[in-house]
């Protein structure tokens, strides 16, 4: 793989090189009914804040994973990122540049070719009219990497063979593979522009275990032997927990804590990241007594003032209902947005 | 040993098309207790949800029940007429699915549909219905529960609704409650509350539960037994500590250990190659045997029966009484 000449490489405290910065973005969408009800039933203007403020730094070679429930705006995140979605406020930083504002085709192209997306849904994702082959090519001819066909043609069945398909599968349709080798095409389409950056918005939640484990597996096959750069969009811990090296959990358009995965499994210091660990079953130590997180996720149109979670917060105070929390260390590795942590009386996990 | 609540035996559910018969459940067997629930599991293909709709009498057509029987407390039901059966669904055997408004009149209010469904199956004045739907709302947890009985369904989120479906489900003292996927649509903070209520509710009620799942961390800390299915087969039915952590079937022993859990972080997860076959495709012998690591002759020539091997039984010929396992192993940490 051919590496462009990267201008402003950003390094993080620690030394490590960060590919993707993100600082204070924000995406607001305007739901607000049509004009013509406003003026005449005096409805209000509506405003869904997807992304609040969210401050993150993406690691080179390394996995960064977003949790969160449904409404918390982590594929918000993921398609901001890949320039489908324009930023409302903040900076995007990507290698160097702030792609956020980028709005000309031409001057994306470079850097659309650099980043990918693997979809949820292999059903969906892929043109069902067209060969595999044909499917797999497109960045390729896209983006102008390859003019000659039998390159082309190689370079698919290269591919193909890199997820572990076979390369007489580019004569095939989609309809002839089963979900996970679905999966398989998505992420050879997504490698085929030669990207450093991958963005995987809930990868496995449409397939099965068995399979899951296969494509899982294969991710983390790749992001070894091509230095690839991953951000995962999930809502599955156990997921999470295998794939990532640093942990993002979002709630209502906002971060509450960033750890590096094993800091944040370990001594989980949100109590919403505490409560949502607490809370999924698990296999291998199963506890039939299990509590629930009380509550549910209040509506993303109206979130709670100050702390967005201090309505389901076993810990709330009156400060929690006033201030909004600011995503600080705290003491800790990595960072979290809680007056509790900062005021140190929480109790210690599991007490 | 008490009397089985639920007795299916041999169900073979099949799908005639334009291009032959699909044989979805093939040949299942298992018992339900009274009050005992018994988890499902599978990947999508396995013929789960098509067993659980073969019981509750819901299968769509041209699917049909080929052969087999289903017995709720002694009386067979897979033979009744559909009037008959309207009357079962409901009073004896309730059904909570996957997505709420699947089982909810989007038209009705929900104070209605509880009265209605009560008074269809039960003995009981317009007043005495309303007081018990009040009642139930506020048991499965639904605040201010007189206040919301005329409220409709979209006035609720997506957790509130699949309590009221449980309300529903329960509301005519139902001995066996069929659950498909019943936590699947919802969040995961929703989804530990919704499995804690629906297990604390059968207790209460002494209600059986069937319940179907591809989720093997809510049929560990919920079901009493859980039954795998693949391939439309029963592979292997046992207790859950045992199936979870002394399976007996080679893809139980595959389906455990593939399933990622937040405790550690390998590097690789165990993986079983390939995928289920289509039911189109069925493999002959063990539906299993093309993915197996353990596969013999016998494997592809004939179709393993059922082999007990307490307190589990597993269809594989390991398990023979002249086969190859003496005892399970203890599952290692992967």
């Amino acid at each position: 793989m051919s590496e462009e000449p990267r201008p402003g490489v950003i390094l993080a405290d620690d030394g490590t090189e960060v590919l993707v910065r993100l600082r204070g973005l924000t995406k607001h969408f305007d739901v607000s009914p049509p004009l013509l009800a406003r003026l005449l039933e005096g409805k209000r203007r509506r405003v869904l804040k997807a992304v609040d403020g969210l401050d993150l730094d993406i690691a080179r070679g390394r996995t960064t994973a977003l949790v969160g429930e449904s409404g918390c705006g982590k594929s918000t995140v993921a398609r901001m990122l890949v320039t489908l979605y324009e930023p409302t406020a903040g900076d995007l930083v990507f290698e160097g540049s702030d792609i956020g504002r980028l709005r000309d085709r031409r001057a994306l192209a470079p850097i659309r070719r650099r980043m990918q997306m693997i979809f949820q849904d292999p059903f969906a994702s892929l043109n069902p009219r067209w060969r595999v082959g044909r499917i797999i090519a497109e960045p390729i001819r896209a983006h102008g990497l390859m003019d000659d066909a039998g390159a082309i043609r190689r370079r698919v069945s290269e591919l193909l063979e890199h997820v572990g398909l076979r390369a007489h599968d580019a004569d095939r349709f989609p309809h002839e593979f089963s979900g996970g080798q679905r999966q398989r095409l998505s992420i050879a389409r997504a490698l085929a522009s030669s990207p450093h950056f991958l963005v995987c918005d809930e990868p496995t939640s449409a397939l099965d275990v068995s399979v899951q484990a296969q494509i899982l597996n294969l991710l983390r096959d790749l992001q070894r032997e091509l230095g690839l750069t991953y951000l995962v969009i999930t809502h599955d811990l156990a997921v999470v927990r295998f794939m990532a090296d640093t942990i993002g959990v979002m709630y209502l358009g906002r971060l509450c804590e960033v750890a590096p995965a094993d800091a944040l499994f370990a001594r989980p210091r949100h109590p919403y990241t505490r409560l949502l660990i607490e809370t999924v079953p698990d296999l291998r130590a199963p506890d039939r007594d299990r509590k629930p997180m009380a509550g549910e996720v209040p509506s993303p149109l109206d979130p709670p003032p100050g702390c967005a979670f201090h309505t389901r917060c076993p810990w709330a105070a009156a400060r929690c209902a006033r201030e909004r929390p600011a995503l600080l260390p705290h003491g800790g590795p990595g960072a979290v947005a809680c007056h509790a942590v900062e005021e140190g009386r929480l109790p210690a996990p599991g007490g | 040993m008490a009397e089985p609540l639920l007795s299916v035996r041999d169900l073979r559910v099949t799908f005639p098309t334009r291009r032959g018969v699909l044989t979805a459940v093939d040949g299942v067997s298992f018992d339900i207790m009274p009050g005992e629930i018994l988890g499902v599991v599978g990947e999508s293909g396995a013929g789960k949800s098509q067993t659980g709709a073969a019981i509750i009498g819901l299968l769509e057509p041209p699917g049909r029940i080929a052969s087999g029987t289903i017995h709720l407390e002694g009386e067979r039901i897979d033979r009744l007429s559909p009037d008959k059966l309207r009357r079962i669904r409901g009073r004896r055997i309730g059904a909570v699915f996957q997505d709420p408004l699947t089982s909810l009149n989007p038209l009705y209010t929900i104070g209605r549909q509880l009265t209605e469904t009560m008074r269809t199956h039960l003995d009981l004045s317009e007043a005495q219905a309303r007081d018990r739907a009040v009642a139930l709302l506020g048991e499965v947890g639904i605040p201010a529960p007189a206040d919301r009985l005329d409220a409709y369904p979209h006035q609720f989120s997506g957790g509130m609704r699949q309590r009221v479906v449980i309300a529903l489900a329960l509301c005519a003292n139902p001995r066996l409650i069929i659950a498909d996927e019943p936590t699947t649509a919802l969040d995961v903070s929703i989804q530990a509350q919704i499995t804690a209520l629906l297990k604390r509710l059968c207790r209460e009620h002494d209600t059986a539960v069937l319940l179907i799942t591809h989720d093997m961390g809510v049929i560990a800390e919920t079901a009493d037994r859980v039954a795998v299915l693949y391939g439309g087969r029963l592979a292997e039915v046992g207790p859950v500590d045992a199936v979870v952590n002394r399976p007996l079937h080679p893809y139980t022993e595959g389906l455990m250990a593939c399933i990622p859990t937040t405790h550690d972080r390998p590097p690789r997860l165990a993986q079983i190659e390939g995928s289920m076959p289509s039911l189109r495709a069925m493999p002959a012998g063990c539906a299993f045997h093309p993915r197996c690591p353990h596969a013999f002759n016998r494997c592809v020539a004939e179709r393993p029966p059922l082999f007990d091997h307490p307190p589990s039984a597993a269809a594989c010929w390991l398990w023979a009484p002249e086969g190859a396992r003496a005892a399970p192993r203890e599952r290692t940490a992967s």
